[in-house]
């Protein structure tokens, strides 16, 4: 599907209702239950481990160990979380997530329509070289170049900053495919126009260009802002100090790997609470935005 | 169709160079220093280091357990993108009804994506945990057989697989209802006046026409899954029980980073790495010929 | 969006530079695996370090598992800019004597003169961290494995008041207590090669690798598939399938089948005394680490827990606070507060004489377990184990135990399979840390 295709189907989404409201007025129909009652057993299923990992974060340690399993809250929630905040310097991580979040996201956004602007809208030696040069990057992970990664940012002193936790992050094409793919089908009229009145390449892209990408820039944001925040394996590499520590990182601190001692799973839980719920409530409040995001970036 | 171009000389280059300077210094340094490393021996700390050639490359590719962890891979990705399309078409089958609240129902699956995988992971840990966790216990009154995913290879495999493919069946939902209701409601109408039950009206008409984006979606997972799924093996199983959930990237990892094997994991980062770019070709010639299509 | 990014970097900035108090003091970077309410107990530590003077502030800093400390240490000193000190386990030992990175304590102390009775350090201690006789890291948090078990399900089966101080009646009780009920298995095991293997071999004076366990080459090889290894690994296989030992996992994820009344004993680590004394909801009590009897002699345990050690790379002025450091903590009386928060057993003669005189050993004998363990001179056999990559051979080692309980492999071929896979670490270490 291209992005008009997409375009086309977040338009439909939003006709929902009203199919919806003209068939409002049939009569009573079985099959529309059962349709229903299977869709909201597929929902109970989903959400399942995030209600138990809600409870879990409201109960005592013997509740939690206890059996049977103790499925509803219990009334300690307060005190886990504040265990949880306290512990692990909660403040400080969620601040650090943000600003890795917010900034990877902004960056990445940058620098991908510069370069799709120049790909698509210029002519130049060595075009098709860039190109490939930043397409091949499409699906390596981190994970897979890791320890290499690493000494790279050593070498440039990064590590255990914001620069070092956030530039790395850039290194993606999908933002970059996704401006070209929307530039692309910018009708050619427009820059024609442009041009035949004297407008500049720069003056295109912030008069013209930009205006008609607010939806696309604000779509790809809500996923890149994800994406920032759950990263996990490299700020675990490259931060040294707590006050560096990103929140994902920070759950560590409470899970009690190293084996000897007691597991805290409620003030686990209540923490890893804390750390889901800025990226689930973007989703949940954002989620226009979201699913035009997911599918207009489609690789 | 031909794009009309701006004639600048200087200024394509310094628009594209913000993302080549990232891309070369934080992909294709760290891929030539993984090549380099790839035909060294190195000692953990880094101090001594020697060429051996391709000596690395032949212990792995004559070792058992890297060609365990390509199996794995394959298992956990078929799993996890199985399970997520399943999903994902069974929620787009029920949603052809074309009944209320659909968009609400979305809402209502599409959040796990915004959990990180080790919180996924974590979660998942507990309720699977064969001592405290509530799955095992409702078991244990169905069946004798212990769900044990700390000694049983397979059942750690289920476990991984379900919380992955957890995060992520909205996404394929999503993208199945957007395709959904890109189809003309006419072809819908067209076909339920002709008396096609629900399943046929599926079969015949819906799931054809969905097949881009089927197509796209097994594409998507199946990478997914393969190379970004590091998170929930790393905080629930480590690779255990008995490596049955070892998988390639979770390897590379570990060889390196545990074990200090530095010659052995770059080996295995260039030969993923060469995996990536040939599936990268593939998957861009594909795009492509949609684009041009389109 | 411009302004938005310029928001951003200013912040990050502001955040960059951070509070300016902490400028005067002289940082020291301490990096720990000590999670949860052990990691609480660090820095309490800490704290009372950094309130005792003004010079110099030690940050300490939680990287993980051990593992991940060594890697992130690692990392750090490739790119010269490493903690001043690290924390790391027993098995990593070699790979930080042979690393070249390191300072040691013994010269560091020498260099810093402050004198350090050396002499005072128990054996089983300096023997697995020393070189030549010299101390080259400082031991911190050391324990061993023991026995733990719950004295209500004992009660159900109508057995006496005391822990099994053989296999044969780990079985025997096993067996009684899941027939009236009091448990649904007999026992469980944490940390599993280190309970079972390195820690079983030295208490029965067998020997677990070649080199006496590595200390006298790198060219050393495991022995853990010989009669003992497969007899003492085929028993427990033997009875996981019976349902007499019920294995729980790697590192301390058993611990819940115990802490939860499933299984009546547990062989962990003696430092989880302290998180134990907090959360069990019944009466227990500890024994040592069971034995076979005869004919094999009764040794020693082997210390485990972590050590510190003292990075090379930095400034010569810091390594006056990191001596201060590690002296402070030497001191009998952090050794005896940390000792008895935790359960990890004291580790000079005067901390442990000074807790005897207050009777602290009579009011609480479960803290007196392990280091009985550890009282007899050490043999070639029971000195500690010095293997290269210890951390990957542990993990070989761990995955064909999983093999063997889990019925897909006999303790025989399990065991070949481990040596054979932690021969060729052994070999590989080697060829790299040569030359």
């Amino acid at each position: 599907m291209s992005a008009d295709g997409a375009a086309v189907a977040s338009a439909r989404v939003d006709a929902l209702p009203r199919v919806a409201a003209a068939r409002r007025g049939r009569t009573f129909d079985w099959g529309t239950v059962v349709v229903h009652a299977l869709l909201i057993l597929c929902v109970a299923v989903i959400a399942f481990p995030l209600y138990y990992a809600f409870v879990i974060s409201t109960q005592t340690v013997p509740e939690v160990l206890g059996r049977p399993p103790l499925l509803r809250p219990s009334g300690h929630m307060l005190e886990n979380y504040a265990a949880a905040w306290q512990r692990s310097n909660m403040a400080r991580l969620l601040l650090n997530s943000a600003v890795v979040a917010i900034a990877s996201a902004l960056g990445k956004i940058a620098i991908s329509m510069l370069s799709a602007f120049a790909i698509v809208y210029f002519n130049f030696r060595g075009k098709s070289v860039a190109f490939w040069m930043i397409f091949v990057t499409l699906m390596l992970p981190v994970e897979v170049r890791i320890m290499s990664t690493y000494e790279v940012i050593g070498s440039i002193g990064w590590l255990n900053s914001y620069a070092g936790l956030t530039i790395p992050l850039m290194a993606s094409a999908t933002a970059t495919f996704l401006f070209r793919q929307f530039y692309m089908t910018v009708p050619n009229e427009l820059v024609e126009a442009a041009q035949l009145d004297g407008v500049g390449p720069l003056r295109f892209l912030w008069a013209f260009l930009l205006p008609l990408s607010w939806a696309n820039i604000a779509a790809l944001f809500v996923v890149l802002f994800i994406f920032g925040w759950n990263q996990y394996l490299w700020p675990l590499m490259i931060t040294n100090t707590e006050t560096m520590r990103v929140v994902v990182i920070g759950l560590q601190d409470l899970i009690p790997r190293t084996g000897t001692h007691v597991p805290e799973w409620n003030v686990m839980m209540a923490a890893a609470m804390m750390a889901l719920l800025p990226p689930v409530a973007v989703i949940l409040f954002m989620q226009r935005w979201f699913v035009k995001g997911l599918i207009e970036s489609e690789k | 169709m031909k794009r009309a171009v701006f004639p600048n000389r200087l200024l394509p280059y310094l628009l594209v160079l913000p993302q080549i300077a990232v891309t070369g210094v934080f992909f294709f340094w760290p891929a030539l220093e993984s090549v380099r490393l790839s035909v060294f021996r190195t000692s953990p700390f880094g101090d001594k280091s020697f060429f051996v050639g391709l000596e690395n490359f032949r212990k792995l590719l004559t070792s058992s357990e890297y060609y365990s962890s390509i199996v794995n891979s394959f298992l956990f990705a078929f799993g996890v993108t199985a399970i997520g399309l399943g999903a994902g078409l069974l929620v787009a089958a029920l949603a052809t009804q074309k009944i209320r609240g659909l968009a609400a129902y979305r809402t209502a699956v599409l959040w796990p994506y915004g959990i990180a995988p080790p919180i996924a992971g974590i979660i998942f840990l507990f309720i699977f945990h064969p001592s405290y966790g509530a799955l095992p216990y409702w078991l244990s009154f169905v069946t004798s057989y212990e769900f044990n995913w700390l000694l049983k290879g397979w059942v750690a495999m289920a476990l991984v697989i379900v919380a992955t493919a957890w995060t992520h069946v909205g996404y394929n939902i999503a993208f199945f209802l957007a395709g959904l209701l890109a189809i003309p409601a006419s072809v819908l109408e067209a076909a339920s006046v002709d008396g096609a039950g629900a399943i046929r009206r599926f079969r015949s008409i819906i799931f054809p026409l969905l097949s881009p984006i089927t197509f796209y979606l097994l594409v998507v997972n199946l990478i997914f899954s393969f190379f970004g799924s590091f998170g929930v093996i790393h905080a629930v199983t480590q690779g255990g029980p008995g490596r049955a959930t070892e998988i390639m990237v979770f390897k590379v990892y570990n060889d390196g980073l545990i074990g200090l094997n530095l010659g052995s994991s770059a080996a295995q980062s260039v030969l993923l790495m060469l995996v990536v770019i040939a599936l990268t070709a593939i998957q861009f010639r594909f795009v492509e010929k949609r684009v041009t299509y389109s | 969006m411009k302004r938005w990014a310029c928001a951003v970097a200013v912040v990050a900035a502001a955040l960059v530079v951070g509070p300016t108090e902490s400028l005067a003091k002289t940082e020291i970077s301490f990096w720990h695996a000590m999670g949860g309410q052990l990691g609480d107990t660090v820095n309490e530590l800490v704290k009372q370090f950094n309130h005792s003077q003004a010079e110099y502030e030690v940050k300490a800093l939680n990287k993980g598992t051990y593992p991940e400390v060594l890697t992130g240490a690692i990392a750090a000193y490739r790119q010269k800019n490493p903690p001043h000190i690290v924390q790391m386990f027993d098995v990593g030992t070699q790979t930080m004597l042979l690393s070249g990175a390191i300072h040691p304590i013994f010269q560091l102390m020498k260099e810093q003169e402050i004198a350090i009775n050396w002499g005072d350090f128990i054996k089983p201690v300096t023997g697995y961290y020393s070189k030549d006789g010299n101390l080259y890291s400082m031991p911190f948090n050391s324990s061993s494995p023991i026995l733990y078990y719950n004295k209500d399900a004992f009660k159900k089966a109508g057995l006496p008041d005391k822990p099994p101080a053989t296999w044969k009646e780990v079985g025997e009780f096993s067996k009684k207590i899941i027939a009236a009920g009091g448990a649904k298995c007999g026992f469980t095991t944490s940390w599993p090669s280190w309970t079972m293997l390195e820690n079983t071999f030295p208490w029965h004076d067998q020997p677990f690798a070649t080199n006496q366990n590595g200390y006298t080459g790198l060219d050393t090889k495991l022995l853990i598939n010989g009669e003992f290894g497969v007899k003492h690994i085929g028993q427990l296989a033997a009875w996981q399938k019976e349902g007499v030992y019920s294995y729980g996992g790697r590192m301390g994820q058993p611990d819940p089948k115990f802490i939860n009344g499933d299984c009546a004993m547990l062989i962990q680590s003696s430092a989880v005394i302290g998180g134990f004394k907090k959360s069990l909801k019944f009466e227990w009590a500890t024994g040592q680490l069971p034995h076979w009897g005869a004919p094999y002699k009764k040794q020693n345990t082997i210390v485990g827990g972590g050590t510190l050690w003292v990075m090379k790379g930095h400034k010569g002025a810091d390594d006056k606070g990191v001596a201060q450091f590690m002296r402070f903590i030497a001191e009998p009386h952090q050794q005896m507060w940390w000792s008895v928060t935790t359960g990890y057993v004291p580790v000079t003669q005067t901390a442990i004489k000074n807790l005897e005189a207050g009777y602290h050993f009579k009011k609480n004998p479960e803290q007196w377990t392990a280091l009985s363990q550890l009282s007899a001179k050490p043999t070639p056999n029971s000195l500690g184990h010095r293997l290269g990559n210890f951390v990957q051979i542990r993990e070989a080692i761990e995955g064909e135990l999983e093999n063997v309980f889990a019925g897909k492999k006999t303790a025989k071929e399990g065991l070949d399979a481990a040596v054979a896979k932690g021969n060729d670490i052994l070999k590989e270490f080697a060829a790299a840390s040569a030359q």
